[in-house]
């Protein structure tokens, strides 16, 4: 275990860069079920406040439903909270999410991407995640620990400054069993660049008030639209903590990374791991005179829309990545992006579908894909990769 | 004089709640919170008391209230009580006040979570013995016989034994109470609120919608249920100290049961099964408390 004031240099784990990260933040009520792909994340976190490294109220709770409710109670009186999960887990708490972003509640939380059963696997997709993305929570995908340990001390700033809660993302084993080097900032710096957490609004007997009470057809709206005002200010928000983030830890992210994308015509969208091994081809490409380029999605919720058309406005075509299925209409992310571009610029999308349950997305797929849409003139909603018929 | 037989004059229940006439739980609220005093916050959970607390902005209580999700009165508590004590406020007591619904059934598994890591916590389940929020659907915590929506002739299901369910978690202090006895109601929540760790109460509140019977009656049955032994009151320490009050003459259950609209399709055979019942019921709890060394109080 590594703890120190100093800033470190470290081979760790995806799942133990959460723990690094909410460890840096302060994170003073913790409460988590275990769930492959998570398990390190709690077991870490639990070591850090046995052995004082963290002083944390760790609730052991019988269910992620319950962890989830635990922290709405502990949020509410001002604590600074965290939780991990993954794929059933993360499910199981469906109605606790809407309760703790409906309650403007700053709860920060892993999720390790995990496909859903039936039938039971372990293994990476983003279908879980996704399947949150209208309970209000803000949701970042990341692509590296040192990412991982970064975004969760990045959600934490941006959360409390809007007053929603933010989800981080990572890809099963990919990243949470994988170890990589990671720069582990100092205490000391963390605390520099993340303040306490004073909620304007907390529940004491203080200042006693009833807070999320039955609201008619006459206030329930303006909950609702207060959430998606907020939202819209995250967009902002998540920018400006990145660039803080920048100035303190000379690392930064984006929302929307754009890598190689001078004069592409073709740029490939990807969101999590598989842009890694998509910066690979696109090298390749690019070093062999192809006009392609590749844009990464890293926040999707809020999903930065107009950022989105700034990045993609002198390419001719787009072809999406999506690890996931919306049943009925295609990828989730190709959805997404097509909804933010259509009113505004016509640009035929690609939509791939890859890698479902964990299966390798490998360079070959990618330049197939990438092969494709250059050849082909009719975008397509839905194109399976990989699948074996 | 007795500390805990002094009733406080405080009234942090205001009279503009929105409760029905006679509404039990209103008024076991009324006294729970004249024994806790102002340093409490309230967690609840959907339960009519979400409703009688009155809609945004509004709050019919002069104390705070967190509402949540129908099976997370206990969990919220929890982390309400995490979250004050990572702020050094050990003083502030926190209250899960929840339905029998939210308690016997939905909201178990949690509740046994809180208990089992023993968070100090007070949560009351005030039993009207049916979902009376939705419109009186049957709970685990309904009586064998009672009329619900859902049980439209008669429940032919036992009520779940919600105390000795509480008491195998061994949990520092369980105790029933009834809003026909006050000043024992108010005795018990100041035990309680000295206590240390989960403590239970399961208070009976006549719902007189839900039970068909007039507003002016809470009080009777309320009573009847203790007098008949249906709800004896008793406390139980550390899941094993089991402290009785006892009844001398109990009373016959057909006086309670013939006068409540909900048992109108019972027979005769009926009320003496319910008889038998209750009476077996008592000598399991008072060789339960004689095998574990109980006194009466
Ligand atoms: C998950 C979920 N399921 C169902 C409901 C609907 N519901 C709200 S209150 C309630 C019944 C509450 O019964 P109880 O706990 O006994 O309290 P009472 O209304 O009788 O006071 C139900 C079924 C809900 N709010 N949440
Ligand atoms: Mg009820």
């Amino acid at each position: 275990m590594i703890v120190t004031t100093e800033e470190t240099r470290e081979v760790i784990t995806g799942n133990h860069a959460v723990s690094h990260g909410a460890r840096l933040a302060r994170a003073q009520v913790i409460s988590a079920y275990p769930i492959t792909p998570q398990t390190q994340v709690v077991e870490l976190l639990s070591s850090f406040c046995e052995d004082g490294s963290l002083d944390a109220k760790f609730i052991q709770v019988e269910s992620e439903h319950s962890a989830m409710a635990a922290l709405v109670g502990a949020s509410s009186v001002g604590a600074r909270c965290f939780t991990a999960t993954s794929a059933h887990g993360l499910a199981l708490m469906h109605e606790m999410l809407h309760w703790a972003a409906g309650a403007r509640l700053p709860i920060v939380m892993a999720n390790i991407n995990r496909a859903m059963g039936a039938p039971w696997s372990v293994w990476t997709d983003q279908n879980d995640s996704l399947s949150q993305r209208d309970t209000g929570w803000m949701q970042i995908y990341c692509e590296s620990n040192q990412e991982v340990l970064d975004t969760v001390i990045q959600a934490y700033k941006t959360a409390e400054r809007v007053a929603l809660p933010a989800m981080l993302v990572l890809d099963a084993f990919v990243l949470s069993h994988t170890a990589e080097p990671v720069e582990i900032p100092s205490q000391e710096a963390v605390d520099d660049f993340l303040p306490p957490y004073e909620p304007d609004l907390r529940l004491s007997t203080e200042d006693p008030h009833s807070f999320s009470g039955l609201a008619t057809p006459d206030t329930y709206m303006e909950f609702r639209y207060g959430i998606q005002k907020s939202m819209e200010r995250a967009l902002e928000e998540f920018q400006r903590v990145d660039d803080e983030f920048y100035e303190a830890f000379g690392r930064r992210y984006g929302l929307i990374e754009q890598y190689r994308t001078d004069g592409a015509e073709l740029l490939l969208v990807t969101s999590s791991t598989i842009t890694s091994t998509a910066r690979v081809v696109i090298d390749e490409l690019r070093d062999s005179g192809r006009h392609v380029g590749l844009l990464k999605i890293r926040l999707f919720r809020p999903f930065p829309g107009e950022l989105l058309r700034s990045l993609v406005a002198n390419a001719k075509k787009l072809a999406v990545i999506d690890r996931n299925i919306g049943f009925g209409v295609g990828g989730i992310f190709a959805q997404e992006i097509r909804a933010a571009l259509y009113n505004h610029i016509q640009i035929p999308v690609f939509g791939f579908v890859a890698g479902l349950g964990g299966r390798d997305v490998r360079p070959s797929l990618i330049r197939e894909v990438i092969e494709y849409a250059e050849t082909h003139e009719e975008p397509e909603d839905l194109i399976w990769k990989g699948v074996k018929l | 004089m007795d500390e805990n037989l002094v009733v406080p004059d405080a009234e942090l229940l205001t009279p503009g709640h929105l409760g029905c006439q006679g509404c039990g739980a209103a008024l076991a609220m009324r006294y729970v919170l004249k024994a806790l005093g102002e340093k409490t916050i309230v967690v609840l959970p959907a339960c009519c008391f979400s409703i009688i607390a009155g809609p945004f902005p509004y709050s019919a209580l002069k104390i705070p209230l967190l509402h949540t999700a129908f099976e997370t009165a206990a969990v919220t508590a929890s982390g309400v009580r995490a979250g004050l004590d990572c702020q050094g406020d050990s003083e502030t007591t926190v209250l899960a006040w929840a339905g029998d619904g939210g308690t016997f059934d939905i909201g178990l598994q949690a509740l046994s979570g809180t208990a089992e890591r023993n968070d100090n916590i007070l949560y009351i389940c005030y039993d009207n013995e049916a979902y009376m929020n939705t419109g009186v659907q049957r709970s685990s915590a309904t009586p064998w016989g009672a009329w619900t929506t859902t049980t439209p002739h008669a429940k032919r299901k036992f009520k779940k034994d919600i105390m000795l369910i509480m008491a195998a978690h061994r949990i520092p202090y369980a105790a029933t109470a009834s809003v026909a006895y006050p000043e024992d109601l108010i005795a018990k929540v100041k035990t309680a609120k000295k206590t240390k760790g989960t403590r239970f109460i399961h208070l009976l509140a006549p719902c007189p919608p839900g039970w068909k019977i007039s507003s002016e009656q809470t009080i009777k049955f309320a009573r009847l249920a203790v007098q008949t032994r249906i709800f004896p009151l008793y406390e139980v320490e550390d899941g094993t100290r089991y402290r009785f009050h006892d009844i001398s003459e109990p009373a016959s259950v057909e006086e309670y049961l013939k006068a409540q609209g909900r048992f109108k399709n019972l027979s005769e055979e009926d009320f003496e099964l319910i008889q038998e019942q209750v009476e077996e019921r008592w000598a399991y709890l008072i060789g339960l408390a004689a095998m574990t060394g109980a006194g009466n109080g």
